[in-house]
């Protein structure tokens, strides 16, 4: 079968690195092609040069056998190809129509919108891929899944023939995943092409045809997926063998580090976000709180880490109420967090990685004195972390945060949040969005952490990861602990039904 | 070629390229708009070299008098308070604040440097750091209000402090009237030990009103950068700047030094009101509106980068087309022409994102 995409020996350059080297891509009409490759390997840059945002320094794009320039998006929109982007790119309080069709709008006469046509149109598409999209609803009030159909909706109205999607996983829920799926599947059973940038392996194998590997820019395979196991394409992402299972010594718990008795917290919309909830976390242990998002996690940890007031309850580290202390002394009284958001609380994305790493410790000797800042013991500080955790970056210590990939900013917080030795690591989705080299690091550390006799707190919203990495899991449903069991005694299927709201005594 | 192509498209260099590119092409757009109104653009550089280093280039082997000091004194009087009032909006700016009260900042400066100048009798060793420091901390002070207002019940700073230059206007022309001596447009003069004009820098620049002001300008370009770039204090003003959630995150107290801030941005704005009441007139004025120096001063720290060494610089470009202004209407040409320059200036800088998508196409094109 013809190609529709052939991306032949592209190579694109930025300062200092080459972020595509002689990279191959082709894709047949009608399958799932997904691109795989680890933070930083060159995935969105051989798609921004699809859609037009880069041009290419060496190679050529050929679009239904025919060499094309795509020097903007607009030229990549005559030739059909489209992009859902990883963040949505919608006008929060127009509704789903007004979305679809702006910047081509059907018009009636005196230049009025035709909102009855294009609602209906709209409404058509929907239904013949199964999107089910109401298309009068405002954005604001429909979920993120439904949010990402929009997307897809407003490339399928603009006739795009080939569909990409960026990480379009990341944002959802296991449901919402489970539906994408079907989705796209249908997508190229109506003759539709995709391509699909992700890195995780478990979807690839779901939904995929074929499968193209990058690694550090450059083109490493093109494999068919149902041939491949997902270890095979784990070690052509990552060059090496990778283990999916944490190798960790039993649990040795000793006494209580962190507890925390009734503690009831109220959300930005003044509704009761956790209620009455008591918890118990050891030294030597990672205790996980599961559970799914949006049931009271983050209003969890920002009552513990002092982000936000507590209505009533008690928190007690090493026998010691904090929670009426300031966000600092708490640091001082031994709570590391490493933040669920890392571009919102995790670093200054402006700041130099030297300047990051001191966020939490800049204040003290040897950093400081007397208020002025010690730039040879920060950079000193600054380049044993970037060593000892192996941070990758452009210019080392030098480097703006905002220039490095994922990956490398969440080993930038480890570290900082790491080196403060605390008693308690507070670890809020610390692999969200995360390849598996750097999520098996994560993991490596964070049970290094427990076997140093500190106690971790681990909040995830990833089934495999509670599993794998927790001693002890406590699921969260709708603010309250519904269940508390050993990580080894428990398998996928209870946990599930517990987190959907089932309590233990209930499912046996 | 090839590498100074490179140096141009390389993203580290364009904090430096931008601004120059701005200010070129600010001159070029200038150029063009006279040479459409059939004004002969050598002027303006002839009145530029005539406002900043004092020559006549007319003159030049004339044997006509070629070097006109008292020109260079008066555009260094302009310049002064701009940099001050640019050094006050940069300072807010580091912390994510848009100070637009420098102005009414600058005027309660301007009071209490009065009032402390004409009611106090000391020797100036004692009375002139008095003066300074009143100036300072009653702008510190004015500028303090908007920043509390932030942190108790989060009003937004920009409709605080243009309400403020407002009241700052009024309240000062009042007290300025209660202070004994003063008639409806301006004070006594302020006592001779108050006073940072001298006899020798007014001889030197052949009687312009040059002062010792410019010594209370390098003292806060240092403080600027020093606070900014070398104490902890700096490190968290700019940490709340770029991004107040990890500045609470790691336990800054976001809205205090939000406070602090509008506090010290307020005091840079009130020593512009040292320099001109202690300087430039030595005595106080009833103003029938406000004169701009804190747009001014949005215009410096905007060219200038945010930075103490910008401002200085950027302070000293507009000034030098403020001063050739009336250089310029002496021979003919309008004194607009500046002011489009100047305006075209502060929107090249505001179009950054685009010269710099632009420099960085150069790298590997042929």
């Amino acid at each position: 079968m013809e190609y529709v995409i052939e991306m032949l020996n592209i190579t694109k350059e930025f300062p200092g690195i080459k972020a595509n080297d002689n990279v191959t891509l082709r894709v047949k009409k009608g399958e799932i092609h997904a691109l795989l490759g680890e933070n930083g390997a060159g995935k969105s840059t051989l798609m921004s040069v699809l859609f037009g945002l880069y041009q290419p320094e060496e190679g050529i794009i050929k679009v239904r056998g025919k060499e094309v320039a795509i020097t903007n998006p607009n030229i990549a929109n005559e030739h059909g190809i489209g992009m859902v982007h990883q963040h949505f790119k919608l006008v929060e309080n127009f509704t789903v129509t007004e979305n679809i069709i702006l910047g081509m709008e059907p018009k009636k006469s005196f230049g009025r919108i035709d909102i009855a046509k294009a609602s209906k149109k709209v409404k058509e598409i929907s239904e013949r891929y199964g999107l089910s999209v109401d298309p009068n609803s405002k954005i604001e009030d429909i979920t993120v899944g439904m949010q990402q159909r929009v997307e897809i909706l407003k490339m399928l109205y603009r006739d795009a023939e080939i569909l990409i999607f960026d990480e379009p996983t990341a944002v959802l829920t296991p449901q919402e995943i489970h539906e994408l799926m079907k989705i796209m599947k249908e997508l190229v059973s109506e003759g539709k092409s995709i391509v699909l940038i992700t890195h995780k392996l478990k979807e690839i194998k779901e939904v995929s045809d074929k499968c193209t590997v990058l690694r550090k820019g450059r083109y490493i395979g093109t494999v068919d997926v149902k041939d491949t196991t997902e270890e095979q394409m784990a070690e052509m992402m990552v060059g090496r063998e990778v283990s999916f299972q944490v190798d960790k010594e039993e649990a040795n718990p000793t006494d209580v580090v962190l507890s925390i008795k009734n503690l009831n917290v109220i959300n930005n919309r003044k509704l009761q976000a956790v209620k009455n909830l008591s918890i118990d976390v050891k030294r030597g242990e990672i205790m996980c709180v599961a559970g799914i998002d949006g049931n009271g996690q983050s209003e969890f940890i920002e009552a513990i880490t002092g982000l936000r007031k507590i209505e009533s309850g008690s928190i007690m580290l090493n026998g010691k109420e904090i929670s009426g202390m300031t966000i600092r002394n708490r640091t001082l009284e031994g709570i590391g967090h490493i933040p669920e958001d890392r571009h919102k609380h995790g670093l200054v994305l402006d700041f130099t990685l030297e300047e990051n790493m001191a966020l939490q410790t800049y204040y003290k000797e040897p950093l400081s004195k007397n208020g002025l800042i010690n730039f040879e013991e920060r950079n000193k500080v600054s380049e044993r972390l970037i060593e000892e955790f192996d941070v990758r970056s452009g210019q080392g210590s030098e480097t703006k945060a905002r220039s490095m990939s994922g990956g490398n900013q969440q080993k930038v917080i480890i570290a900082r949040e790491m080196d403060l030795s605390p008693e308690v690591l507070i670890a809020a989705q610390p692999t969200r969005g995360l390849d598996v080299g750097a999520i098996e690091y994560i993991h490596k550390r964070l049970v290094e952490e427990r076997d140093s006799g500190k106690a971790v707190l681990l909040i995830s919203l990833e089934m495999e990861e509670v599993l794998n990495v927790a001693d002890k899991i406590a699921v969260l449903y709708e603010g309250e602990i519904v269940g508390m069991v050993d990580a080894d005694k428990t398998d996928e299927n209870e946990l599930g039904l517990m987190m959907a709201g089932s309590k233990r005594g209930e499912v046996s | 070629m090839e590498r100074f192509r490179n140096y141009l498209a390389n993203e580290k260099n364009h904090k430096i390229l931008i601004p120059i590119i701005a200010v070129i092409l600010g001159f070029l757009l200038g150029n063009i708009v006279m040479l459409i109104t059939g004004e002969n653009p050598i002027e303006l550089y002839k009145a530029l070299i005539q406002a900043v280093f004092g020559v006549k280039v007319d003159n030049i082997g004339t044997g006509k008098t070629v070097f006109v000091v008292r020109k260079v004194g008066e555009y260094f009087v302009y310049v002064m308070p701009i940099v001050l009032t640019g050094l006050s909006v940069a300072f807010a700016f580091r912390t994510g604040l848009f100070n637009i009260g420098a102005e009414g900042q600058l005027l309660m400066g301007a009071f209490a440097t009065t009032w402390l100048g004409i009611t106090l009798d000391l020797p100036a060793i004692i009375l002139i750091p008095i003066v300074v420091l009143g100036g300072a901390l009653a702008g510190g002070a004015w500028g303090f209000i908007p920043g509390y207002l932030k942190a108790k019940f989060n009003v937004h700073e920009v409709v605080v402090t243009i309400m403020l230059n407002y009241t700052a206007l009024h309240l000062t022309n009042f007290l300025m009237k209660e202070i004994p001596g003063s008639d409806s447009v301006k004070t006594a003069k302020l006592n001779e030990n108050a006073l940072l004009s001298s006899e020798m820098l007014r001889n030197l620049t052949s009687n312009s009103r040059f002062h010792f002001g410019f010594i209370i300008v390098i003292i806060a370009l240092v403080i600027f950068w020093y606070i900014i770039n070398k104490t902890t204090f700096g490190y968290e003003l700019k940490a709340v700047g770029y991004n107040p959630n990890a500045a609470e995150y790691a336990g800054m107290k976001v809205k205090r030094n939000a406070a602090l801030s509008m506090a010290i941005s307020g005091a840079f704005a009130g020593l512009a009101g040292v320099v001109l009441v202690a300087g430039t007139f030595g005595y106080g004025r009833v103003l029938s509106a406000a004169e701009g120096y804190g747009f001014d001063g949005i215009a410096v720290a905007l060219i200038g980068g945010n930075t103490a060494i910008g401002s200085l610089l950027s302070g000293l470009l507009l000034g030098s087309l403020n001063a050739a202004q009336p250089i310029m209407q002496g021979q003919g040409v309008p004194k607009a022409i500046t002011i489009i320059i100047s305006a075209s200036i502060i929107v090249f800088v505001a179009m950054q994102k685009g010269i710099s998508s632009s420099l960085k196409k150069l790298k590997g094109a042929k």
